[in-house]
């Protein structure tokens, strides 16, 4: 029986107070516990910025690797062992900016890892700098005259990606987030979960409020089709006035894991290695 | 008195040092057929103290795409199959097809592991080959060449038209079967029998059908017949038996390194395609469901190594290949393994830079760039292979370093290694054995809890757990950590982790083997080399020794880190050193002096793409006498 104190780290948290990445710790916690998932067969990978520095926060096995670089290194955990769970996370310069081209071809491999995206919107770990997902306009010390290119769109990248599991969650509704999370850890292949959070050091525009006036639950509308492609195409360019949060997009395809006979039987780890094995391979040598 | 060539160069600096050896580069370009001539190959051929032998040099010149790898590959099949040795160097542009590419095929009584500086049989697909390769012809050398296909006359006997297509069609019913005409006709130079490239092309077309077998095999007996009636030369190579009977192996250095690799227990590998390393992932490729690998094509050099570094820290054996400048791409992450302490071999196919430079030719320009990638210290080890035997052995090393002291191992090939054929007696996979390092299990760890990832340790290697296999978990981090793997500011942590990873470096120091020294024994003259050019310094020592000049070849495969306890041998510390190496500068040779003290006295130096030949070393060392 997995309890929350299953989950309990001994290190000390260095957000800021008030951070949007508390919220998301408690709703990822709390939907492990609720899942039943060992912290053992865990693996958390994230790269560098204020998010990734989550899975130091809880129980579990950790690699913080590089800027940018999260998603390929889950890949080859989850191809080395797909026994394990593995959820990929960072923030939205981690993962939209220095990691964009591994995002697009993680979704295309259809490799069963959950990525979860901190987006709020700015640079936090190196004080206040423009994000890609940065409104036009937003002013920051590197865009003094505002953002100028316009903001981008994961979601509507992952659809077009064919993502098989698009969502998007608030750090202001924990229930809501945990219930995607789990969701995204049960989900067979790439779950894509892009979570709004406000950064109350450097982001006065999108504040807490900010998003809790705009967002509205997809869920509560029972005619909504995730699997419909154009559907999810529409839902994913909402953005301003109104901005949905759940599940966009949603298609069942075959997983990278499921390509290899090399894994039909067991993971890469634990196969027996034999050298001897190869002495019939020197034959097409001669 | 000393010589004046032995008089040590004491301006010091390597520039100064480069300048005056560039010249001696420069002039051999200018050498020309006479001055190198077959000669020395001959002298071999006859040398009393080994019998009549063979030493054939046969290069096949034309376009991309017009079968010259189909040619040179029967070839070296029909004399493998005989007892011969075979060596094949490949030269080829970058492009699909078109260009000027040749093969040289070196069919030798003895082992041969470099290519020779002339050819005694030229066959010319492409008028370019009568242009750019003639020179390399010896003095009693053939070329063949279709006068009806290329615009080519000569007044030489010894340049012979044969018509390729014509007897194609007519005999083989396909223009197709040209090659093997030719193929027919450079046997009968040669004055061996016809019926090994027979049976050769029936085993090369048994999965075309009869049809296709007899038409070939029609085809080569109409050129080899061709060639008996009309050649009015007499063939100056005789025939010769070779051992018989004993089934020799043709391999490249890249299907070597990818063997050493598989049998290590290779289970992942992931790679973005770059010559001249593609060959490696496409052999792996093609074994990987029969020996259950993952082969997983990334979508840049960055997401291959970071893929192969999350393998490792999973506990499957995993790496990647690639050349320069897909190696300046994953550079960051080598250093993510060397703070993480997670293993990772990475193999290094160089090429001529900088930038893309020439992408499919050879060079040994990215020793200094392997040494010193990556921010921040940390302890790798780079190795070198020159041979077959040692890529297979060195890639096991590599594993197991890289398990045992959980940090990057870097293997450093090149082109010229890597696309080259070699002939081995046996590759003995008895050499190869696993050392995963340590690796704790539920067993070791009665308080999961307690474990620290990190840990202290006199040796500086923290046994590791592979996630999913303990009750335990581990923390690995990019940044700075404590010993449980939790980020940290801490000076008096961070000195104590700089010195924990570091102390790993003196653990790998002493796993390091010493160079291969050819002949045993000392010299005047020591030929200092690395990596490819194994093959190549060990025949120009033999040819110096037999002109009278006593030489050794001191060859180093594993490089760092260095051991100077290897070259201490006072003979050998006397001997004048001459460094042979495919780059500008000397890398290996600055590092070598750095590391064991001694002066190099003289560099061999070339970086124009192509890999040595023996002549070239020996000219210029007799230049220098």
């Amino acid at each position: 029986m997995v309890k929350l104190e299953d989950y309990h780290s001994d290190d000390s948290i260095a957000w800021c107070p008030g951070c949007g990445n508390f919220s998301i710790l408690k709703a990822l916690k709390a939907a492990l516990v609720d899942i039943q998932q060992q912290p053992h067969e865990l693996v958390i990978v994230s790269g560098i910025g204020q998010a990734p520095k989550t899975p130091h926060y809880l129980r579990c096995n950790c690699f913080n690797g590089l800027h940018g670089r999260t998603l390929p290194v889950a890949t080859g955990i989850k191809l080395a062992n797909h026994k394990l769970t593995v959820i990929a996370q960072g923030g939205d310069g981690d993962g939209y900016g220095e990691g964009g081209n591994h995002f697009l071809h993680a979704m295309r491999r259809n490799i069963d890892i959950t990525y979860l995206v901190h987006n709020n919107q700015v640079y936090g770990l190196t004080k206040g700098q423009a994000s890609p997902t940065s409104d036009p306009g937003f002013v920051t010390k590197t865009t003094p005259r505002g953002a100028h290119s316009p903001a981008c769109n994961p979601l509507m990248l992952a659809v077009a990606s064919d993502c098989s599991f698009v969502a998007r969650g608030f750090a202001g509704e924990i229930d809501h987030l945990e219930d995607l999370i789990k969701a995204g850890i049960r989900h067979e292949g790439f779950a894509l979960i892009d979570i709004l959070q406000p950064c109350v050091s450097f982001n006065r525009v999108n504040t807490f409020k900010w998003y809790s006036e705009r967002i509205y639950k997809i869920d509560a509308d029972s005619a909504y089709d995730a699997e419909d492609r154009l559907n999810a195409f529409q839902k994913a360019q909402e953005w301003g006035d109104k901005i949905p949060v759940g599940v966009i997009y949603r298609k069942q395809r075959p997983t990278l894991e499921k390509q290899f006979p090399a894994i039909a039987d067991q993971p890469l780890v634990g196969q027996q290695i034999d050298p001897g094995t190869f002495i019939e391979l020197l034959e097409i040598f001669k | 008195m000393q010589k004046a060539w032995l008089r040590r160069d004491r301006r010091g600096g390597a520039e100064f040092q480069t300048a005056g050896n560039l010249l001696v580069v420069e002039d051999l370009k200018r050498v020309t057929n006479k001055d190198m001539g077959p000669k020395d190959i001959f002298e071999i051929a006859s040398n009393k103290k080994r019998g009549h032998s063979v030493d054939i040099s046969i290069r096949i010149g034309g376009e991309a795409g017009q079968g010259i790898q189909s040619i040179s590959s029967i070839i070296a099949k029909t004399f493998v199959r005989q007892g011969f040795y075979v060596f094949i160097n490949q030269d080829f542009a970058s492009r699909i097809r078109g260009g000027h590419n040749f093969d040289q095929v070196r069919i030798s009584k003895y082992p041969v592991n470099a290519a020779a500086g002339n050819v005694h049989i030229l066959i010319a697909l492409d008028k370019e080959t009568t242009r750019q390769d003639i020179d390399c012809l010896s003095d009693n050398g053939f070329l063949l060449f279709d006068e009806n296909e290329i615009d080519f006359t000569s007044d030489n006997p010894n340049h012979f038209s044969i018509p390729f297509t014509q007897i194609a069609s007519k005999v083989g019913k396909s223009k197709i079967m040209a090659n093997s005409v030719a193929l027919g006709s450079a046997i009968a130079l040669t004055d061996f029998e016809l019926k090994p490239l027979l049976d050769c092309l029936q085993e090369q077309f048994e999965s075309k059908g009869s049809e296709t077998i007899e038409n070939n095999q029609k085809s080569a007996t109409a050129g080899y017949d061709f060639v008996r009636q009309n050649l009015k030369t007499k063939p100056a190579l005789k025939k010769s038996s070779a051992k018989g009977g004993r089934k020799n192996m043709l391999l490249t250095g890249s299907q070597a390194l990818a063997l050493g690799a598989m049998a290590s227990g290779l289970k992942l590998y992931s790679g973005y395609p770059m010559s001249p390393a593609t060959a490696i992932m496409e052999f792996v490729s093609s074994q990987a469901d029969r020996y259950n690998i993952i082969v997983e094509q990334a979508e840049d050099e960055i997401a291959a190594i970071n893929m192969v570094i999350g393998a490792n820290f999973a506990g499957a054996r995993a790496m990647t290949a690639t050349s320069g400048g897909g190696f300046c791409l994953m550079v960051e992450a080598l250093s993510l393994a060397g703070m993480t302490e997670t293993p990772v071999v990475i193999i290094v196919a160089q090429r001529p830079g900088p930038s893309t430079g020439l992408p499919t030719r050879t060079e040994q320009g990215d020793l200094n760039f392997v040494l010193h990638a990556g921010h921040g210290d940390f302890p790798r080890a780079v190795l070198a292979p020159g041979r077959p035997e040692q890529a297979l052995y060195l890639m096991s090393k590599a594993f197991n370093l890289a398990d045992k002291y959980q940090t990057p191992v870097i293997v450093l090939s090149d082109q010229h290694f890597n696309d080259a054929y070699f002939t081995v007696d046996e590759l003995d996979l008895g050499n190869i054995v696993i050392d995963r390092g340590d690796i704790l299990t539920e067993q070791d760890l009665p308080s999961p809890h307690e474990y620290r990832r990190y840990a202290p340790s006199e040796s500086g290697i923290s046994p590791r757990i592979l996630p999913g296999n303990t009750r335990a978990v581990l923390y690995a981090d990019s940044d700075e950590h404590s010993p449980e793997g939790h980020i940290t500011e801490s000076a008096a942590v961070r000195n104590q982790m700089v010195r924990k990873r570091m102390q790993k470096l003196e653990g790998l120091r002493r796993e390091i083997g010493p160079p291969d020294i050819y002949p045993a024994g000392e010299a005047e003259l020591v030929l200092l080399g690395w990596g490819s050019t194994h093959g190549v310094i060990k025949e120009a020592v033999d040819k110096l020794n037999q002109k009278g000049v006593p030489a050794v070849m001191v060859h180093y495969s594993e490089l760092f880190p260095f051991n100077p306890q290897h070259f201490s041998a006072p003979a050998l510390k006397k001997s004048k050193i001459i460094a042979v190496e495919n780059n500008y500068t000397g890398q290996f040779a600055d590092f070598f002096s750095k590391n064991t003290g001694l002066s190099v006295d003289r560099r061999i130096l070339k970086y124009d793409g192509r890999p040595f030949t023996s002549h070239e070393i020996v000219h210029q060392i007799k230049d220098m006498i």
